[in-house]
Order: structure tokens, then C-alpha cells, then sequence
């Protein structure tokens, strides 16, 4: 439709008008930076306004060990990993859950922990671990599944908590001090559960404001016009359709309720306190890192891999020296080539094409 | 996606002629007719208003925010 | 009997007299023609002119699913095959393999499916095999068709024929096959009015040849890998650029609910009763018009250009106006976690 680009045209230029110069936005959510590639959104910005993609992808930062933990567990002979989907190509120190399925692991793909739930109750026999990733949009829905497979006294079910909460990580990150940012695009399901009163800080302590934006494109280019408009930095939200100040609070007593915090250890980021949630103790018969002793062996991160520093927001994939040549979907060497929501993945995937 | 049926803690939900189930634990306050946003089998959240026409409306409010120009 | 009602048995696939009774009351049965009938091993067509032929594996699990099943899969897209080569379908074989204990009243209806879209299609299914596999193999059935067409243009319909400022045309919506499996799988608990397309599309292709004659270039079906990949071989093939437009691929809203929910990109969701036709600008009407008079192409659609630009690329223009590369998609449809 010719007046729904007009509008979005319209938006663009406003940006411009608005930015007044170089400004750089890093958003931190996975779904972003899809949807910044996928619509083309850096053609319609300004020049000088850079997008950048921060560590929002749940696979991506996922740490190496973490991932040969994952796998120890699922050549158990007795155990049916469960996980979302994109876990399933990652490349691991020296393999991927694809490959040991291929070679007989019994790996299941599922799109709700309540499946992992279900699946449990099915065959008694068998040890169902489930992978919990992701930030606070799905942490509650794993706790709500720990809650029922309780209810159900099911003796066979368990959890791997990887689980990481977004405020450490971006204090992390303006700490150290690597990119220079001028506001966040801040995610929008995560915001639904927890509300902004958590992103205050990047005001207070360090003068960033935010704008939690929806996913459509024409969300995200209302978000930046939000951001280039703050006179002072300011935590605002665009997606007022689905995000509210104050969050869900059901879902925020029951991440309190299974979960509590600990150190978490982020690719690229290294270990950041705080940062992670873990069962706790009530739980721990539902903890599959207590319930399992495995040896994941030794660590190996990929030669040459960047995704430490595109995770942080300091190289753009296309400034990878393996970028388009020895790691491509087809053939990916970190994980943010493998996850649908990694930031090389997206560039690759979705690259603008150069005038001819 | 809009609720048609409630059955304990569990929906049924509808848009453009697909249905789905999902769980309402973290939602425990929706009621039939309301519209969720779903998240990994779970709704996270009621939706202000009707998601039908989802695009339609979020254009409306852009035209809205662009003569709004007091905002930001 | 066992519960459920007659099974097939290892022996059926041995060759000997269960296996006769089988062919005779279940294949012959449901292909019923003259050919088929003569249970020679070989069977003898006349054909004059050029033929194509061509072979297909099918897979598919669930074996039924919403708008079709195995057996019309199995029909359809050995005849689409052959209409992209411009032949129309002449005979058809069909290999069975299939599991220990798989129900006899299943086969049938599966067979019955196949003779009724091959009827539809205007070609017999003339010989066949069958091998019966232990329980646990085979996921139930596999069925292996070959076909062989004759070739009525006389102009060469390929990839190479393809020129600079042809046109694009897709005949109807994209990912509705792929989408109804997947809720027939149950994976992903969503039900849904989305239906496969899967169809015979020889009397589409004869008409839009029949309207545009030499002007049809290429004609390609976008199955496994999607219009994405159909589109981005081409380009890479030829060596020459395509520009197509977002919003002018057809994609039905239940089909973009899904994806939107689950993750996917329509463009690379396999279809099973669509066709992609590169035509001759000054005839490009034409084929639409023709299309679009066919029960399978009321939603034809001009979608995209062959150009000279961004050679051996695909660039798709989006709704807002920005341009972004297609490309084929990589490994395993996974749908996106957070």
C-alpha cells in the first residue's frame, strides 16, 4: 500500500530531522534484530544513525561450556533432551545436538516447555531434561512448567537453567566502556513481564535512555524517532499495546518463586554476577545440573570466531574476517550465524543489496 | 490471538483461522474475548485492545504519533 | 484380522501368491487401465517426439494431512515435474515400500487417492512394485513415482531460455502445504483451516503455453525450499538479477498468522500445487489472463522481474520500500525461540 510507506517514509525523514547528527542505538533482543534486517530498516535511517545488535540472542550467548554441558547430558543413554529450536544446529566444542541426534541421541525440538512437561508424563522411563534459555519472557514459562510437572509429581522431569536477565548484562556492557551508545532500543516481550522500572539505571548511572519498541517496522522507526526526540535520556515505551510500566506481576512472582540469581557466564561477555537464574533450593530435585554428573569435557571455542565481539556490539558481522567465507548458515563456525536471531545470521540473511 | 474457550488453566485461541492452546498461568486474570499475547505456549500478557487488523491499527497510530507532534 | 482390521505382512512383500492378491486387489484395483492390467514387469507406451521423465521419493510424515495425503503427493508432483519440462504426463509407476502391520484398509484409501489424482491428471499409472519392510522401518509407507511425459513445446523451456525483462508469474499463494503438515504433525499444537495445495497442474501449464507459446521460458514448481529458492536458483543459474515485490506474492492471512507466531518465512515453506512461469514481456498478459482461467490459478499474480542488475541475486523489495537479498534457506525449518 502506497500510503503505509509514505507514513513510514515520513517517519524516516522526521528521523533525521530529529537526530541531529551521528547517534548509535544498540538493541538487545533477538526478535529486533531480525526485524531491522528482515524490513530493511538501515536503509530507511539516516546515515548517520547506526543500529547495532547487542547480546539479545538467547542461543548466542549461550557460553561454550554450557553448550558441551547440554550435550554430555544428552548422550545419556536414558535421557530425551528437550529445547527450543535453534539450539539444535549450534556448534559445540566438538559437535552439535543435530549431529548426536543423527548419531542416536534422543534430542526433541519443542516450541513450550509445557511440551518437555508433557513428555514426561508420557514415558516414565525415560529422563526428560529440558534447556531452559532465554531471558525474562520465557523464564517464566519454564517455572510455570517446573510448578506443574511438580503438581504432577513427575519424578522423571528436570530443568537446565541457562537462563540470563537482562539488567547486569547492559551494565556490563556500558561499563566496560568498548561501544558508545546513545540510547537502547529495549525489548518489547521482555518489558511485558517485567515492567521499565528495571531499566532505570541506564538513566541514573549512566545517562542512556531507552524505548521499549514493539516488532512491526513501523514500532521500531516510532521507537528511534522516540529516542532521537529526548531532549534528556528517558526510559519510554512505544509498544503501549502490549507493555505496561509495571509489567505482569504474576509472571514476575513466579520467576521469583523457582528461580533465583546467580552468576551467569555470557559468550563475549564473560561471567557477569548476577546475571543468571538458578533453581533454587526448594527445587533441586527438579535441577538437572544437580540431579546429573556429567563431564562436558574441555572447552573449546572456534579459531577465529568473533562472536564475543559482535555479541557486544563492538564488530559488525560484515567486519568479521569469516563472515560470508568460512562461516555462513550453511556452514556456521559461531553461534551467531546458527540462531535465527543471531546478528550475523540476520545480516547475512537478510543483506541489503548495493546499487548496481 | 483472542480467547474462545476457557478450560481450567488452559485457552483456546483463535486469529485468521488458526487455533491454538495455551496456558494461562501467567495470566490467571483473562477471560473469554479478551486478545493475549503468547509467548512459548504460555499468553504473557492481555492486549489493551483488539489485535484484529493488528497492522491496520499500529499504521493508525503512527499517522496519530506523526501529527502528534508534541509528543516524544 | 487383528484389531484395527487386515494388516500387510512381511510376505506380501516375498513376491509369491499374497503378494499377487495384493497387487491385484489393491493396485490394479485402484489404477484400473489396460496397461497396468497385463502385470507384464515392463510396461510398453507409444510415444512420438521427445519425452521427460523424472522420479520422486515421497516421505512425507503424517502420511494424511489437511487437503491431501501421501498418495496424491506422490501423483502430483511427478506430473508437476513433468509440466515444467512442458511434457504432458503420459504413465506413471509407483513403487511401494511399506512397514509390517501397516493397515490394508489404509493402503487402499491412499491408492484411491493416487488413481483419483491421476485421473484428474489424465495419466495411468502403469506399473509398480512393492516391498514390505519390517515394523519399525519405513515410517509406515514410502511411495516412489516415476513419470514419463511427452514434450509438446518445441521451443527449449529452461533456466537458459530466460532473458532479461521477463516477467514473474506465480500461480497462487505460498506456504499453505508446508503449514498444513505442520499442524497435521502436532509438533507445535495449532490447528488450523489452512489446507495443502497439493494438485495436478498439467492443464494449468498447457494453458498458459497454450496462450503464450515461445514466450514461456521457464516454468519451475517451488516445493521443498520454497518460491526462495526457486527464485534465488534461478537468478544464480542465469546469472542475471530478479527483482520481486513483497506484497505482491500472495500468501494467505491464516499462512501469515502462523508464521508471524511460529517463526518461519513463507517464501521458503514448500508448496505442492504452484508453478513460477518466466514470460516474455509482450506476452505476459496473456499467460496471466490464461492463468487466472483456471481453477488452480484465480490467484495468479505478477510478482517480479528478470533484470539485469544485482546479477545471480534476488532482491525482494519490501512493503517500505527498502530491498533486501533472498536466499535459499539452510538446513531444518527450526521455528525461533524467544
Amino acid at each position: 500500500m502506497a500510503e503505509r510507506s509514505d507514513v513510514l517514509r515520513g517517519i524516516a525523514a522526521k528521523l533525521a530531522a530529529a537526530a541531529g547528527g551521528p547517534r548509535t542505538y544498540m538493541e538487545v533482543c533477538g526478535t529486533h534484530t531480525m526485524a531491522i534486517s528482515r524490513f530493511g530498516l538501515r536503509d530507511l535511517v539516516p546515515p548517520e544513525m547506526r543500529l547495532v545488535s547487542g547480546p539479545g540472542c538467547p542461543v548466542c550467548v549461550t557460553a561454550m561450556g554450557d553448550l558441551d554441558l547440554v550435550v554430555a547430558l544428552a548422550r545419556l543413554p536414558d535421557v530425551s533432551l528437550a529445547t527450543f529450536g535453534d539450539l539444535v544446529r549450534v556448534p559445540s566444542s566438538t559437535t552439535s545436538l543435530a549431529e548426536e541426534r543423527a548419531a542416536g541421541a534422543d534430542v526433541h525440538v519443542l516450541y513450550s516447555a509445557a511440551d518437555a512437561v508433557e513428555l514426561a508424563a508420557d514415558d516414565a522411563r525415560r529422563q526428560v531434561v529440558f534447556v531452559g534459555i532465554g531471558f525474562e519472557t520465557t523464564a517464566p514459562t519454564v517455572a510455570a512448567a517446573l510448578l506443574e510437572a511438580r503438581a504432577r509429581d513427575l519424578a522423571n522431569f528436570s530443568v537446565l537453567s541457562l537462563h540470563k536477565t537482562m539488567p547486569m548484562a547492559l551494565r556490563a556492557l556500558l561499563a566496560s566502556g568498548d561501544v558508545r551508545l546513545d540510547g537502547f532500543i529495549l525489548p518489547g516481550h521482555v518489558s511485558v513481564v517485567t515492567g521499565t522500572a528495571m531499566y532505570e539505571f541506564l538513566v541514573d548511572e549512566f545517562g542512556v535512555g531507552g524505548v521499549v519498541a514493539g516488532f512491526e517496522a513501523g514500532d521500531v522507526l516510532a521507537a528511534l524517532l522516540m529516542l532521537a526526540r529526548q531532549s534528556s535520556p528517558a526510559i519510554e515505551i512505544q509498544y503501549r499495546r502490549a507493555v505496561h510500566a509495571e509489567g505482569n506481576p504474576t509472571a514476575m512472582a513466579v520467576i521469583e518463586q523457582v528461580f533465583e540469581p546467580c552468576d551467569a557466564d555470557w559468550r563475549g561477555l564473560g561471567v557477569i554476577p548476577g546475571s543468571g537464574l538458578r533453581l533454587r533450593d526448594e527445587f533441586a530435585a527438579f535441577d538437572a545440573a544437580r540431579r546429573f554428573d556429567v563431564d562436558p569435557g574441555e572447552t573449546r571455542e572456534p579459531a577465529g570466531c568473533r562472536c564475543g565481539d559482535v555479541l557486544r556490539g563492538v564488530l559488525d558481522p560484515p567486519q568479521c574476517p569469516l563472515f560470508g567465507r568460512r562461516c555462513t548458515p550453511e556452514t556456521p563456525v559461531g553461534a551467531c550465524m546458527v540462531s535465527s536471531e543471531g546478528s550475523c545470521a540476520a545480516h547475512y540473511r537478510y543483506q541489503a543489496i548495493a546499487d548496481d | 490471538m483472542r480467547i474462545t474457550q476457557i478450560d481450567g488453566g488452559r485457552a483456546t485461541i483463535e486469529a485468521d483461522g488458526l487455533v491454538q492452546h495455551t496456558s494461562l498461568a501467567l495470566v490467571p486474570e483473562a477471560g473469554v474475548g479478551d486478545y493475549v499475547l503468547v509467548h512459548a505456549g504460555y499468553a504473557i500478557t492481555v492486549l489493551d485492545e483488539e489485535e484484529a487488523d493488528e497492522r491496520l491499527k499500529l499504521f493508525a497510530e503512527l499517522e496519530e504519533f506523526e501529527r502528534g507532534e508534541g509528543g516524544g | 484380522m487383528t484389531e484395527g482390521g487386515a494388516r500387510i505382512l512381511l510376505g506380501h512383500g516375498s513376491g509369491g501368491k499374497l503378494y499377487r492378491d495384493l497387487v491385484r486387489d489393491v493396485f490394479v484395483a485402484a489404477f484400473a487401465n489396460p496397461v497396468l492390467e497385463r502385470l507384464d514387469d515392463a510396461a510398453v507406451l507409444s510415444t512420438s517426439g521427445r519425452i521427460a521423465v523424472t522420479t520422486d521419493a515421497h516421505v512425507v510424515q503424517p502420511l494424511r494431512f489437511p487437503g491431501g495425503d501421501i498418495g496424491v503427493l506422490s501423483v502430483a508432483g511427478t506430473v508437476n515435474d513433468l509440466a515444467t519440462a512442458a511434457a504432458r504426463p503420459l504413465a506413471l509407476s509407483a513403487a511401494f515400500v511399506i512397514e509390517e502391520g501397516f493397515l490394508v484398509d489404509d493402503l487402499v484409501a491412499i491408492c484411491r487417492s493416487m488413481a483419483a489424482t491421476a485421473a484428474a491428471a489424465g495419466v495411468p499409472i502403469v506399473t509398480g512394485d512393492t516391498k514390505v519392510v519390517q515394523r519399525g522401518v519405513a515410517d509406515g509407507l514410502y511411495i516412489t513415482t516415476t513419470g514419463i511425459g511427452e514434450v509438446v513445446a518445441v521451443h527449449e523451456v529452461s533456466a537458459a531460455a530466460v532473458r532479461e525483462g521477463d516477467v514473474l508469474l506465480l500461480s497462487g499463494s505460498v506456504g499453505d502445504h508446508a503449514l498444513a503438515v505442520l499442524a497435521a504433525r502436532g509438533e507445535f499444537h495449532f490447528e488450523t483451516t489452512v489446507e495443502s495445495d497439493c494438485a495436478p497442474l498439467w492443464d494449468l501449464v498447457a494453458a498458459a503455453l497454450e496462450a503464450g507459446g515461445a514466450a514461456v521460458h521457464f516454468m519451475r514448481d517451488p516445493t521443498r525450499g520454497g518460491l526462495a529458492t526457486v527464485l534465488a536458483e534461478l537468478a544464480e543459474t542465469t546469472g542475471l538479477g530478479i527483482d520481486a515485490e513483497e506484497e505482491a506474492i500472495p500468501v494467505l492471512p491464516a499462512v501469515r498468522s502462523i508464521c508471524d507466531l511460529l517463526g518461519y518465512d513463507p517464501l521458503t515453506l514448500a508448496n505442492e500445487g504452484k508453478m513460477l512461469f518466466a514470460v516474455a514481456p509482450e506476452r505476459a498478459d496473456e499467460v496471466l489472463g490464461a492463468l487466472r482461467g483456471c481453477p488452480l490459478g484465480a490467484r495468479a499474480a505478477p510478482i517480479g522481474r528478470v533484470i539485469s542488475g544485482h546479477p545471480g541475486r534476488v532482491a525482494l523489495h519490501t512493503v517500505f520500500g527498502t530491498r533486501r537479498v533472498l536466499d535459499m534457506p539452510v538446513g531444518e525449518l527450526l521455528p525461533r525461540i524467544c
